[in-house]
């Protein structure tokens, strides 16, 4: 489904991403852990379509297309969806037109109609429900006044009211309770599917105990340093990034 | 910036612009302001002996005055005796087929009837149109009710104690450089009266008033609410105007009687000039509203898009005891516009009460100040204001300020004030992208979200328009919901 070769990716004069190679297939879940500074919210930014980032070498294929040459809001249409570290408020837009305004830009896009305005209000109903958000939720400003937790769940609500076929997580743990944490990641469960695939970005292991990744890999300044199964983030939870940095930092991609 | 040269030069090409023949009598003053002009417009007016009396006290006074200067926004001097005060009637293009090719685009853009577009561009019509007629039906609906609603000369003709009593009642002729120069040379305007205890049951506008054609350079309108009553007035129209005129000095008054309540909206979108700051009106407007009797109500809303430099501040004086006054005002700037807008609130009467929600939106290198002044005399027990006035800037080379002036006499009274300043940021942006919404359609999303509080103010029909509009002064060409 989303294939990166040899990406190198700078801000300014510095080069963050040197060679990245990465494959996922149609529902896999992959996870890319690293300590901070080392490019894991960069690699989510470009995938996201960020301009500030300049891609010097490489390139991303999503379903065999150039994303690369996509505009941020086409390659959403085309089926990319990023959650933010930190998501943005817009004030006086309500969360209900925003996602509705979302939906249909997508549907469009796709040849669909637009929604009709019942059928969106029981989506919305059913998708709340999963992640616990109540009534005044929708007419709220978006992300106003939210706290960290809400705009996380955020997030994912407007992930599964939108059905993106990839999902870029960034740190979609951090600043979460243990209980917002629990309900944030049944909700990218219940998102999980044969033809769906997910990158999580993330520092800590704690999310992945939740949401299980197919592989997990290693980001070290600018390069994956290893890649393994679910137990390598147990190892990196247990004993730091050190050890991986003494081994032999070869970029070992996962075919 | 506009120089010197180019409004003369603007001023000048009038001339051939509207194509004026020699016959001095029949179609124009000659340029330049001197009682002699004020005289022939007078006599081209048919007013009473009192109203040419009016006129040049205010010309005479007018002579002692000068433009104000303390607004924020810079413009290079007018020559006002290169004018010209009278010029009637324009010559109207035939078909549309003569009308401004970009204009015509900008109609359409807003999804403006095809007949409704023709009457905008001033297109001279002589088949019964839907418009007329649909006019003349509400016009002999509004009669049967005792409403009086006609031009400002006509009601000068056929009512003139009312104008006698009320005309300067509120702005008087030497309240301001630009209201006199108004009085003395006023040539048309609205003049509307809705009897005592009688509810207007439709929205007065211009779009009903036969003859509403041209009212030119220099408006006067007069609104007076009797009794119990209550009128709705929407001034303009969302369509964008392109009225040639540069200096554009029009005075409104607005007398609310006892348990009266007037509501005003305009919707101003005057030709603002172009992206480098050629041409464009100057908007030099005085508005103000006499709450006059007790429990009575003067609401303001405003929506400016238009004109190269705006300078107005629809005021309210809260008279009556339990009065009400209300302004609700989006100012957009854009390119190279200027805008120079707030408020008065005058509290004179006991639990008087005023709201001001003022919402600015620059962009490009567009220049917007909020000005308004909240003044609570000694005697107006328990007066309560409340004020909000917020920015929102689109770019870096566009510019926000506020002035606000709070003056309180009155121990008793209660005055609440919020200000807030907010970015239409790349992050905010970029979040849009990411779930599919164009950066153009992200920015008309936050933008409305940002006058929502205004637009609810509005007549529902225009509430609509005036969202595509300010859509259109930020050169949006996305659609959003």
């Amino acid at each position: 489904m989303l294939e990166i070769k040899n990406l190198h990716v700078k801000i300014g004069d510095k080069q963050i991403l040197k060679g990245i190679d990465l494959s996922i297939k149609p529902g896999e879940v992959h996870a890319i852990m690293g300590p901070n500074g080392s490019g894991k919210t960069t690699l989510a930014q470009v995938l996201a379509g960020r301009v500030t980032f300049e891609v010097t070498q490489g390139q991303v294929l999503f379903e065999g297309k150039d994303l690369l040459a996509l505009r941020p809001e086409d390659r959403a249409r085309e089926g990319i969806f990023m959650a933010f570290q930190y998501p943005v408020e817009i004030p006086g837009v309500s969360n209900a037109y925003f996602l509705k305004a979302a939906l249909n830009a997508i549907r469009k896009y796709r040849n669909q109609e637009e929604i009709d305005a019942m059928d969106f209000v029981s989506l919305v109903h059913e998708r709340m429900t999963l992640l616990g958000l109540d009534e005044t939720f929708m007419k709220r400003g978006l992300n106003e006044g939210f706290s960290g937790g809400e705009k996380k769940k955020n997030e994912i609500f407007q992930m599964a009211v939108l059905e993106p076929k990839f999902c870029v997580l960034d740190e979609t743990d951090s600043g979460l309770d243990i209980d917002a944490l629990r309900l944030v990641s049944e909700g990218i469960n219940t998102m999980r599917g044969p033809a769906r695939s997910m990158l999580v970005v993330t520092h800590y292991q704690r999310l992945l105990e939740y949401v299980v990744p197919d592989v997990v890999h290693v980001l070290v300044d600018g390069k994956i340093v290893k890649s393994g199964d679910a137990d390598l983030a147990r190892n990196l939870e247990k004993h730091g990034y050190g050890w991986i940095l003494e081994e032999a930092p070869k970029p070992q991609p996962v075919r | 910036m506009v120089t010197k040269t180019a409004i003369q030069e603007a001023m000048s090409k009038q001339e051939y612009k509207y194509g004026f023949v020699s016959n001095i009598e029949e179609e124009f003053a000659p340029k330049g302001l001197n009682e002699d002009t004020i005289r022939l417009i007078s006599a081209k007016k048919r007013d009473p002996e009192w109203l040419l009396e009016w006129r040049l006290r205010a010309y005479r006074n007018w002579l002692t005055m000068k433009a104000p200067t303390w607004a924020n926004i810079t413009y290079g001097p007018i020559d006002y005796q290169d004018i010209y005060y009278y010029a009637a009637p324009k010559s109207q293009p035939k078909s549309l087929g003569e009308v401004d090719p970009e204009i015509l685009a900008l109609y359409e853009k807003l999804g403006i009837p095809l007949i409704e577009r023709q009457r905008l561009a001033g297109v001279a019509v002589d088949a019964v149109l839907d418009s007329v007629s649909v006019g003349t039906t509400f016009k002999k609906k509004l009669e049967e009710l005792g409403i009086i609603f006609g031009s400002f000369s006509e009601a000068v003709q056929e009512h003139p104690d009312l104008v006698r009593k009320y005309l300067g009642s509120v702005v008087p002729f030497n309240d301001n450089f630009f209201a006199a120069l108004n009085s003395a040379v006023f040539s048309d305007g609205s003049f509307a009266y809705i009897p005592p205890g009688v509810r207007c049951p439709m929205e007065l506008s211009t779009y009903f008033r036969i003859n509403a054609q041209s009212t030119g350079q220099f408006e006067r309108t007069l609104i007076i609410a009797d009794k119990g009553s209550y009128v709705s007035y929407l001034e303009g129209c969302t369509a964008p105007m392109r009225d040639e005129n540069q200096l554009h000095a029009a005075v409104v008054e607005l007398i609310a009687l006892d348990d009266a309540e007037i509501k005003y909206s305009t919707i101003q979108n005057w030709y603002p000039g172009d992206k480098d700051g050629k041409g464009g009106i100057y908007n030099f407007v005085t508005k103000r509203g006499k709450a006059l009797g007790v429990n009575s109500k003067v609401s303001w809303t405003q929506v400016e898009t238009g004109s190269a430099i705006t300078w107005k501040y629809p005021s309210c004086i809260l008279q009556g005891d339990n009065s009400i006054g209300e302004f609700y005002s989006v100012a957009v700037t854009n390119n190279r516009q200027q805008a120079d807008t707030g408020t008065k609130m005058i509290h004179l009467g006991k639990n008087t009460r005023s709201t001001i929600i003022s919402k600015g939106i620059s962009a490009g290198r567009g220049r917007n100040t909020y000005r308004g002044q909240v003044r609570i005399f000694k005697g107006a027990k328990n007066a309560r204001n409340y004020s909000q006035c917020d920015s929102l800037l689109i770019g870096s080379d566009c510019a926000a300020f506020t002035f606000p002036d709070i003056q309180v006499q009155e121990p008793t009274a209660q005055m609440e004030h919020e200000a807030s300043t907010s970015k239409i940021g790349d992050e905010q942006l970029f979040y849009c992208q990411t779930r599919g919404i164009t950066p153009e359609d992200a920015t008309n999303m936050i933008v409305n979200g940002f006058c929502k509080q205004v637009f609810l103010k509005l007549p529902m029909e225009f509430a609509v328009e005036a969202q595509k509009l300010i859509g259109v002064s930020l050169n949006l060409e996305g659609t959003v919901g």
